[in-house]
């Protein structure tokens, strides 16, 4: 009962000063001089279409480094939590095998998932979305794969070797910056190219690519440790 | 203060949804027993914080901030939304999404253990 209450008052303590936050609040008219910056001056700067990735992957890049970083610790702390431990066998199940139609339909879904992941990534300079959404989408074709059959097992030298290769080949592209261009992941040590096509934004495509890799091989490890 | 999607205050409407299910999500983590629960009380006050976000970086009447045959370059200050909160966003829904595997994992870990999902059967960080 007491506990009842406490909760209660937090609750009604929390939402009398959230609603102070929102009679309070008057919604800005201009961008603040930080984004005015990136708006005005990222498209001539840094040759990207979309602002939202070049704050992400070249004005804010250490952060997104760390962002990756994060997403690893946990993709590796899920692997420990749920590891095998030795003399522990793997309960045998009788699972019912999936339908005919979900058999049929990965065969011919799993490619176009992939193809539509990889364009995400690729686009990420010039259309909404980028390597995280492109590396989820890519994950959740490898879900639908241990949906259709649960005993599927990827195969983790590859899984693997992806996954070190996209993070080193990040920082790589970090220092390249730091060494050629203005700074670290500065995207500029490469051409610019023409605003507003594929190979353009110096960089910023590859960083990309790196990331979409690297998520969707770290979701997808994440997804197999999930399935036993 | 008109809750019409047509004004301004199409954030107003996003702020106060954000803060409900931020509310809605601590009373979730705070009042239920079993983990599961918890952890989906978790995810309602993460998203609710998302909305909280990019309702703070919506200016009224303006577009997503990519440059492309609906924005005119030279006047894009005055045409796109504020995009550092759409990149704090993003940030924030990997790291919760990261956030909530390890929590699960730890939930079947518990499970495993214990036999039971219920928070009041984890005895042993309790003096």
């Amino acid at each position: 009962m007491i506990k009842r209450a406490t909760i209660l008052l937090t609750l009604v303590l929390l939402g009398f000063l959230f609603l102070q936050m929102v009679v309070g609040y008057v919604p800005s008219s201009t961008l603040n001089p930080i984004s005015r910056h990136y708006v005005a001056s990222g498209p001539d700067e840094l040759g990207a279409a979309n602002i939202v990735t070049a704050v992400l992957v070249t004005y804010r890049g250490l952060d997104t480094l760390g962002e990756v970083a994060v997403l690893f610790i946990s993709a590796a702390g899920v692997g420990l939590m749920l590891r095998r431990r030795t003399g522990e066998k793997a309960e045998e199940k009788q699972r019912r095998p999936s339908s005919e139609l979900v058999g049929t339909a990965i065969h011919f879904l799993l490619p176009l998932i992939f193809v539509l992941g990889i364009y995400i990534f690729i686009n990420g300079h010039l259309t909404p979305g980028g390597g995280f959404q492109g590396g989820a989408v890519l994950a959740s074709g490898i879900m639908l794969l241990l949906l259709a059959d649960p005993d599927t097992h990827l195969n983790h030298t590859i899984v693997h070797l992806l996954e070190s290769v996209s993070g080193f080949g990040y920082v790589v592209v970090g220092v390249l910056g730091l060494v050629f261009a203005g700074g670290f992941l500065d995207n500029r040590f490469l051409d610019l190219g023409t605003f507003g096509e594929l190979f353009s934004a110096g960089a910023m495509p590859i960083i990309y690519v790196f990331i979409g890799l690297k998520v969707g091989t770290e979701l997808s490890a994440v997804l197999e440790r999930m399935k036993d | 203060m008109s809750l019409s999607i047509e004004g301004a205050s199409l954030p107003i409407l996003v702020l106060t949804s954000g803060f409900i299910v931020v509310l809605i999500g601590l009373w979730g983590m705070m009042s239920r027993r079993n983990i599961i629960q918890i952890i989906i009380g978790f995810s309602l006050t993460d998203t609710g914080i998302h909305m909280l976000i990019v309702a703070v970086g919506y200016l009224h009447g303006r577009t997503a901030p990519i440059i492309d045959a609906a924005v005119d370059r030279a006047r894009a200050v005055e045409m796109v939304v504020d995009p550092i909160p759409s990149a704090l966003v993003l940030t924030a829904i990997v790291i919760g999404l990261g956030v909530t595997a390890l929590m699960l994992s730890y939930a079947i870990q518990i499970y495993k253990k214990n036999g039971s999902l219920l928070i009041d059967e984890c005895s042993e960080l309790k003096g």
